[in-house]
């Protein structure tokens, strides 16, 4: 059901649609419910500030930060900017990497058995470990940041798109091959189209991966962008300000995701919905 | 036969055999010794249990695997790999889901790199005879799986391949859906005047279709009978009760009692 046919139903006839979807209720009363408690205890307890602030002082700091000029480096802006900068641009090179060796891999046999070894050992490695001699060999700047948080979006890519590529059914290959069709024509009207469906799972991965990929990078050291932002707010006990700041980042995540699952929906409208991402 | 109706014959094979190697390097003799000619637009059928190699010979033919010796000339061609001049129908649809039925319709056209404007007049035309003309602009997912086969049979006709191999066609369908694909499969052989070569297990399905129908043995595939159907055409449904068509059955049949049932 579409989100608008839902809001009209909602409007139309809110009983029925209540009825038949109370999650529609239970969702945002589970939200308002944990709010308040929060709030309550947090009050009635005076548990400290530098502790766990109440919900209103979160709201109250996350307006804080929005409401200066955008250049202001003590406002949010400027490190939204930087860590979507490096989040969209390490996806977008970690995705067209690991999209195009996962097509070499898959065609050349060879090359798959001679890189396997070395990517399932990459594969196993905690990727973040990583991020600190990035910092050297990238510097404190923009780079390191691109970097790792490419590389991180690159793994899921290469993995969903070499079982992409290799889960075509022998079927349509001798289909093409009985209409006396070439490699590349068997590649790009068989093979990619079939491969789209788990390289959009990748990409769905990949997504949450490049923001790890410029946040941790931005923890080991940066200048601007959330994750710095995060630490220093840490180093001086603005917890609300801490927790604003993971609001912001939860946004920006879903939003990643619903901008990947909208052209996944019209790109690949005719797959069933079931394949499973693979790889971390 | 005479030369003039040699000159005619436009699947000729001649001592095919083919010969598998397992994993463990044993031979496999998956075909022996297969003799077949087959006359511009006759429909022959092959019926075999299952395991004969019958769509091993299919494949064969339309230079999907190699074979291991003998020749096989097709309009006097040798075989030597795939070719444009034949179409191919295979036991499930094979249709590629991002197309749409249309698109799915001229994919031979697409890969073969001829006139779009010509063969989508043409693939507009078979869609009508296939009863498909107002899901043109649909997906595969939408249509039934009789509507789905009869896609690929207009996919497989849409270039105007002079012969059409059909690898069990109808195996997966329902009986009913089945009979009806039969009556179209006779339609659409009876309007495009192809030559068709159709693999079943079915020996109903393969006397009423056929103007020959081959018998193949189980391993070795060995042709080990060719019976004419003398059986007047147009047919229709009501032919197979007829003593005629009942013992053309009868005899295929006896000739698997001694190497098990099909069917």
């Amino acid at each position: 059901m579409s989100s608008r046919k839902l809001l009209r139903d909602m409007i139309r006839n809110p009983k029925a649609t209540f009825r038949e979807r109370p999650e529609l209720i239970l969702i945002p009363l589970v939200f308002f419910s944990v709010v308040s408690v929060w709030e309550f205890l947090v009050r009635h307890y005076h548990i400290p500030l530098y502790f766990l602030p109440a919900p209103s002082l979160i709201l109250e700091a996350l307006y804080r930060g929005f409401a200066v000029p955008f250049t202001n480096i003590g406002g949010y802006w400027m490190h939204i900017l930087y860590t979507m900068y490096e989040c969209l641009g390490g996806f977008f090179f970690g995705s067209i990497i690991g999209i195009l060796l996962g097509t070499v891999i898959a065609r050349f046999e060879l090359v798959e058995k001679t890189l396997m070894p070395y990517i399932v050992g990459f594969q196993t490695l905690p990727k973040v470990a990583i991020a600190p001699l990035f910092i050297i060999w990238f510097g404190l700047g923009l780079t390191s940041k691109l970097v790792l948080s490419a590389m991180l979006t690159f793994f899921p890519l290469l993995v969903n798109s070499i079982v992409g590529f290799k889960s075509t059914e022998a079927d349509k290959i001798d289909l093409m091959r009985s209409l006396a069709a070439n490699e590349w024509q068997i590649f790009y009207l068989v093979k990619l189209p079939n491969a789209l469906p788990f390289i959009f799972a990748g990409l769905e991965m990949g997504a949450v991966y490049s923001l790890i990929g410029a946040i941790v990078g931005e923890f080991i050291g940066g200048e601007v962008g959330l994750g710095v932002m995060i630490m220093q707010m840490n180093l001086v006990m603005d917890i609300a300000g801490v927790f604003a700041t993971l609001i912001i980042l939860s946004v920006i995540g879903i939003c990643l995701h619903i901008a990947i699952q909208a052209i996944e929906k019209r790109v690949v409208f005719w797959a069933p919905k079931h394949i499973e991402t693979i790889g971390v | 036969m005479g030369d003039v109706e040699k000159f005619q014959n436009i699947i000729e094979i001649k001592g095919l055999q083919k010969i598998y190697t397992t994993k463990r390097m044993e031979k496999i003799l998956a075909l022996k010794d297969i003799h077949l000619e087959i006359r511009d637009g006759e429909f022959v059928t092959v019926v075999g249990p299952s395991g004969c190699g019958k769509s091993t010979l299919l494949k064969i033919i339309a230079g999907l695997i190699p074979k291991s010796g003998g020749t096989i000339l097709l309009n006097g061609i040798p075989v030597k790999g795939p070719r444009k001049d034949i179409g191919v129908v295979f036991q499930d649809p094979v249709l590629l889901p991002w197309r749409t039925v249309l698109e799915n319709t001229l994919l031979p056209v697409t890969v073969q790199g001829l006139d779009k404007k010509k063969y989508t007049e043409r693939a507009h035309r078979l869609l009508e005879m296939a009863g498909l003309s107002e899901f043109g602009n649909k997906y595969p997912f939408e249509l039934s799986g009789g509507m789905q086969q009869r896609n690929a049979i207009i996919r497989a006709l849409v270039h105007d391949p002079a012969i059409l191999l059909m690898d069990e066609p109808f195996g997966a369908l329902d009986a009913m859906t089945r009979e009806n694909m039969n009556l179209e499969i006779l339609r659409i052989w009876n309007e495009s005047a192809k030559t068709i070569f159709f693999i079943t297990h079915s020996i109903t399905e393969a006397v009423f279709l056929a103007d020959r129908v081959i018998v193949l043995s189980s391993r070795p595939g060995e042709i080990i009978e060719t019976l004419p159907v003398p059986i007047q055409r147009p047919r229709d449904l009501g032919v197979m009760s007829t003593p005629a068509f009942g013992e053309i059955v009868k005899r295929i049949r006896s000739r698997f009692k001694t190497i098990g049932d099909i069917e």
